[in-house]
C-alpha cells in the first residue's frame, strides 16, 4: 500500500439512516421447499442434461454422428483424456492441481519407445515408462506436501523439465518404435472395444470405487473440504496428497504409453494442451475447483461432452484453428459454471 | 403501527426443515431485544433474513413503518442494518484495520491512505475500550479477538439496527464486559438491538424483553424481563424443567491416565507440566489468549513442540504426532469449529465418522457404509442433532448443531483414553449443554480422562474434579473441586495480581 495526497477519507461510508432510503423493489416471490428441490436437483444434474441435449442435437445435425463406428472413434479419442480426467479428478478434489500431465505424457511415450528400442522388451518399456510417471508423480506429491510449495507452481516447474527431458532424450524428434507387437495395445479390439476404451472403463471403475467407497477417497474429499479440520481429525493429509500426485503420475504415464502405441511412435511433442482438456473435462463434470466436491459420473460426462464436440468439428470439416475457440470457450463455460453454482451455494 | 424494525409472520422453509413458521415481533428504539431458543431454532435463520441473506417464503419485514425487502446484504446495509453473524466473516490474511474499513476503502484512485486508516481504525478501537494492534493479521489473534473485532466493524458502521449473534460465545468474561458497554452505549444512542445468547445471565442483564422460540415457531414472548424467572426461561426454551445443569456427583478415580511434562511451544513458553487420572474431568480455565488451547494443540502433536513429552498410562514413550494420538486413544475436539471441526461440503455422516471410521473399515481400505450409518443415526439421536437426515451437508446445520455432530466425531471414537474438549458447549443451549455434561460425566465414569477447557467459569466450576488456571502461557495455578470458588479461581486466572499463597497452592 502507497501513500498518495489523494483525498480519501478512510472513514467507513455512513449514509445509514434507515428512512432516508426508498423502500426496495418489489417483492421478489420466496421459493417453496419443492421449487428450491427442483432447482438443486437441476444444478446437481445439470452437466447430464447438457450432455443428453447435446447428444441429441449432434446426432440429429451432424451426418455420422450418430453410428456405432463413430462412437467408438469417438471414445478412443478421448480414453486417454478419460483416464487421465480420473485421477485429475482427485487432484482437484484435494484442492490441487497438476499442470504437468501434458508433458508427462510425452515423455512417457518416448521414454517407452526408446527403451523398446534399445533392449527389445516390451515389459521394460513399459514398466520403465511408469515408473518415471511414478516419479514425476512423487516429485508433484513430496513438493507440495512436504514443501509447502503451491501446487501451480510446483507443477509448473515439473511440466517444464518434462517436457525439456522428452526433448532432450529424443533430440527433439520423433521416436519410431521397431517392434511391431507394441503396437496391439493402442491400436486392437477386445471384446469389440479398442484396448484404450477398455484401460479407460477400467480407470473410471477403479476411481469410481477409490472415491466413494474407500477411506483414501473419502480422506481426498475431506482433505479438499477443510484440511486443517482433516489434520486434526488424524487423516493423514500429507501422505494423501501425495499418493495423489504418485497414481496421478502412474496413470499419465500409461496413458502416454498408450498414446505412444496408438500413433506408432514417441512423440515428445505430443500433449500439449492436454493438462487443460482434461481440467476442463472434470470442471465441466462438476469437479469444484475449490476442492471436496467431485463425483466420477460427472467427470465422465465431462470427458464425453469433450470429445463429442471435438468429434462433431471434425466431422463438419471445421478448422483445426478454430477448434481452439471452441475448447477455450467450453473451458470458460465450464468455469463459470462451477462458479456460478458455488455462487448460488453460499447465499 | 409504531414499531421501528417490526417481523410479521415471517416463514422460511428449506428443504426438509421448516426453519421459521408465522414468526413476529418487534424491537424499538433504544431497545435490545433477546432471542432465546435450543439449538436449530430458527434464530439465526431470522437475522440472515434481516440481513437479506435468505429471502422469506412469507410474511413482512417493516422497517420504520415502511416495508422492506431485502433481497442482498447490500440492501439490508443500506438500510442501516449491522449483523454479527454467529459463524464470523473476516478476511484471515488481512490486517485489522484492513477488515474494519473492508469494503468501505474508497477506490476512486485506487491508493489509500495508509496513515489514516491506521489512526482512525486506532483512535476508534480505543474508543470502544478494545484494545487489539490494528496492524495485526486476524489470523494471529484469538478468536474472542477476531469476534471484538467482528464486533467493532459493525458498530462502527453506524447502523440503526444492530443484531448479535451469539457474540459472546467465544469471548472471554472481560471482553464480554467491554461489548456489554458497546451494547448499553449503541442503546442510550437510541439504536434498535437484537441480542441472540444460550447465555440466560447476559439476556437478564441486558435485554428490555424477549422472544422465545422452538422448532421455529414463536413459543413466548416477554416485555418484562424483570418479572420473569430464569426457570420460566428455561422452561420456555426447552419445553421441560432443568433443575441443576451441571448436575455433578462424584466419582471414584483411578490412576494417571496421562502425565505431560515440560511441554512448551511456541505459543507456551513456560513449560507446562501436569497429571491426568482415570476418570476426572480435569478444568483448564483461563483468559482468551492464556495459551489453554495451544497447550492442548501441543499435547495432541498439532503443533511443533520445543520442549517436553506426553506419555499415556500403558504405552510406552512419547506421543509425538497427531496420528500417534489417536491411535493411542487420545484425542483433541478443537476450538474453532469452522475453522478446525468441520468440514462445511460434506454430510452430517462424514464429518462424525471421519476418524472413527478405522475401526469399522475393510480389509484397512473399505469404508464400511452401513456401520458408518449407524454410528451416525446414534448420535444424532443421542445429541439430538437437529437434522433432515445424516446426508444433509453440515453447513446447512445450525450453529450449535454443527458443534454438536464434531462432538459426536470424537464420542464414537472406540478406546479412548484421554478426550480433550476445548470449549464443548460453545452455541450449545440450555438443554443440550445439560445432555452433554452427561455424556462427560458417562465416559468419565467408564474411565476416560476429560480434560475440559472452558472460558464459562460456572461451567467449569460446575463439571470440573480439579481445575487448573494458565495465564499468559503458563500454569499459574490448581484447585481441587472442594476448594475452588469464583473468586479463586479467577485470581489465579488474571494476569496482573500476583497469586495469594492462600488461594494458590503449588504451581505444577
Ligand atoms: N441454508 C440452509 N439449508 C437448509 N437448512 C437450513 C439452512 N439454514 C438453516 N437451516 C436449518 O434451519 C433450522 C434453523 O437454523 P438456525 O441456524 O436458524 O438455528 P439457530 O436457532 O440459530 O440455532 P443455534 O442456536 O444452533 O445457532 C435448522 O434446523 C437448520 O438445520
Ligand atoms: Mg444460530
Amino acid at each position: 500500500m502507497q501513500t498518495t495526497p489523494t483525498q480519501v477519507q478512510p472513514l467507513p461510508a455512513e449514509p445509514t439512516s434507515a428512512s432516508a432510503n426508498p423502500p426496495s423493489a418489489p417483492p421478489p416471490p420466496g421459493r417453496s421447499a419443492g421449487q428450491q428441490k427442483l432447482i438443486k436437483f437441476a444444478s446437481d444434474y445439470s452437466i447430464i442434461l447438457i450432455f443428453l441435449v447435446l447428444f441429441v442435437v449432434l446426432s440429429f445435425n451432424v451426418e455420422y454422428f450418430f453410428s456405432f463406428t463413430n462412437m467408438k472413434g469417438l471414445a478412443l479419442s478421448v480414453s486417454q483424456i478419460g483416464m487421465v480426467a480420473c485421477t485429475m479428478m482427485f487432484c482437484l478434489a484435494s484442492r490441487d492441481f497438476d499442470l504437468s500431465v501434458g508433458s508427462t505424457i510425452a515423455f512417457a511415450g518416448v521414454l517407452c519407445a526408446m527403451i523398446i528400442n534399445s533392449t527389445g522388451s516390451i515389459v521394460l518399456g513399459v514398466g520403465g515408462s511408469l515408473l518415471a510417471g511414478a516419479a514425476i508423480g512423487l516429485f508433484n506429491g513430496f513438493t507440495i506436501a512436504k514443501l509447502r510449495i503451491n501446487a501451480l507452481i510446483a507443477t509448473l516447474v515439473t511440466m517444464g523439465a518434462v517436457r525439456g527431458l522428452g526433448f532432450i532424450a529424443s533430440h527433439g524428434q520423433a521416436v519410431g518404435i521397431s517392434n511391431e507387437a507394441f503396437f496391439n495395445l493402442g491400436n486392437n479390439d477386445l471384446f469389440g472395444m479398442p484396448i484404450p476404451v477398455l484401460f479407460w472403463i477400467g480407470c473410471v471403475v477403479v476411481f469410481g470405487v477409490m472415491l466413494n467407497k474407500t477411506v483414501y477417497g473419502r480422506n481426498t474429499l475431506a482433505i479438499g473440504g477443510n484440511p486443517d479440520a482433516a489434520r486434526l481429525a488424524g487423516v493423514a493429509v500429507d501422505r494423501t496428497r501425495i499418493y495423489i500426485f504418485l497414481i496421478q503420475g502412474v496413470v499419465t504415464a500409461l496413458a502416454g504409453i498408450i498414446l505412444a502405441s496408438r500413433i506408432t511412435s514417441g512423440q515428445p511433442n505430443a500433449g500439449q494442451g492436454f493438462e487443460l482438456d482434461v481440467i476442463a473435462a472434470c470442471v465441466l463434470g462438476g469437479v469444484s475447483l475449490a476442492g471436496g466436491r467431485a463425483t466420477i459420473s460427472g467427470v465422465v460426462v465431462g470427458v464425453l461432452i469433450m470429445g463429442m464436440v471435438q468429434n462433431a468439428m471434425n466431422l463438419k470439416n471445421i478448422d483445426a484453428f478454430y477448434q481452439y475457440e471452441v475448447r477455450a470457450a467450453i473451458l470458460f463455460v465450464a468455469v463459470l459454471i462451477d462458479q456460478l453454482k458455488n455462487r448460488g451455494k453460499t447465499s | 403501527m409504531s414499531h421501528f424494525l417490526e417481523f410479521r409472520s415471517i416463514t422460511k422453509t428449506f428443504p426438509g426443515v421448516k426453519a421459521l413458521s408465522d414468526v413476529s415481533f418487534a424491537v424499538d428504539r433504544g431497545q435490545v431485544h433477546g432471542l432465546l431458543g435450543e439449538n436449530g431454532a430458527g434464530k439465526s435463520t431470522l437475522l440472515k433474513i434481516l440481513g437479506g441473506e435468505y429471502i422469506p417464503d412469507g410474511g413482512q419485514v417493516m422497517l420504520d413503518g415502511t416495508e422492506r425487502h431485502f433481497t442482498r446484504s447490500r440492501d439490508s446495509i443500506d438500510a442501516g442494518i449491522a449483523i454479527i453473524h454467529q459463524e464470523l466473516q473476516y478476511v484471515p490474511e488481512l490486517t485489522v484495520m484492513e477488515n474494519l474499513l473492508l469494503g468501505h476503502l474508497p477506490t476512486r484512485f485506487g491508493f489509500v491512505r495508509r496513515g489514516e486508516a491506521i489512526r482512525w481504525t486506532r483512535d476508534n478501537l480505543q474508543r470502544l475500550g478494545v484494545d487489539i494492534d490494528p496492524l495485526a493479521r486476524l489470523i494471529d489473534l484469538s478468536i474472542g479477538q477476531r469476534q471484538m473485532v467482528e464486533i467493532c466493524k459493525a458498530v462502527l458502521r453506524d447502523a440503526t439496527v444492530i443484531a448479535l449473534d451469539e457474540p459472546t460465545s467465544s469471548l472471554s468474561h472481560r471482553e464480554s464486559e467491554i461489548l456489554f458497554r458497546m451494547i448499553r452505549d449503541l442503546k442510550a444512542r437510541g439504536k434498535a438491538l437484537i441480542y441472540i445468547s444460550h447465555r440466560l445471565e447476559e439476556i437478564f442483564e441486558l435485554c428490555d424483553g424477549c422472544t422465545i422460540f422452538r422448532d421455529g415457531r414463536k413459543v413466548a414472548e416477554h416485555h418484562d424481563l424483570s418479572q420473569i424467572t430464569r426457570d420460566q426461561l428455561v422452561q420456555g426454551m426447552v419445553g421441560r424443567e432443568i433443575k441443576d445443569i451441571f448436575d455433578y456427583k462424584p466419582r471414584a478415580l483411578g490412576e494417571v491416565a496421562m502425565t505431560v511434562q515440560n511441554l512448551s511451544g511456541k505459543k507456551v513458553p513456560t513449560p507446562a507440566t501436569f497429571s491426568v487420572r482415570k476418570g476426572e474431568i480435569l478444568g483448564f480455565f483461563g483468559l482468551v489468549g492464556a495459551g489453554r488451547s495451544e497447550l492442548m494443540r501441543l499435547i495432541y502433536g498439532a503443533d511443533v513442540r520445543a520442549t517436553g513429552t506426553v506419555e499415556l498410562d500403558g504405552i510406552k514413550g512419547n506421543i509425538t504426532s497427531i496420528s500417534q494420538a489417536i491411535h493411542s486413544g487420545l484425542v483433541l475436539c478443537p476450538e474453532d469449529r469452522k475453522q478446525e471441526g468441520i468440514v462445511p461440503g460434506r454430510s452430517v455422516s462424514e464429518n462424525i465418522n471421519i476418524s472413527c471410521r478405522r475401526h469399522y473399515r475393510r480389509a484397512h481400505f473399505f469404508v464400511n457404509d452401513s456401520a458408518e450409518a449407524g454410528t451416525a443415526e446414534g448420535y444424532i439421536k443421542l445429541l439430538r442433532i437437529k437434522t433432515p437426515s445424516r446426508h444433509q451437508e453440515i453447513r446447512f446445520l445450525s450453529g450449535g448443531n454443527q458443534q454438536k455432530a464434531i462432538l459426536a466425531r470424537w464420542l464414537a471414537e472406540q478406546d479412548l483414553r484421554v478426550l480433550i474438549i476445548d470449549e464443548p458447549t460453545r452455541g450449545i443451549d440450555v438443554g443440550a449443554k445439560n445432555e452433554i455434561y452427561q455424556v462427560l460425566y458417562g465416559l468419565a465414569e467408564k474411565g476416560v480422562a476429560v480434560i475440559m477447557v472452558s472460558s464459562e467459569l460456572p461451567e467449569v466450576l460446575g463439571v470440573s474434579d480439579r481445575i487448573i488456571t494458565m495465564c499468559q502461557g503458563r500454569i499459574t495455578g490448581e484447585l481441587n473441586r472442594t476448594d475452588a470458588n469464583e473468586r479463586n479461581v479467577l485470581t489465579l486466572a488474571l494476569p496482573v495480581s500476583a497469586p495469594t499463597p492462600a488461594a494458590a497452592p503449588v504451581t505444577a
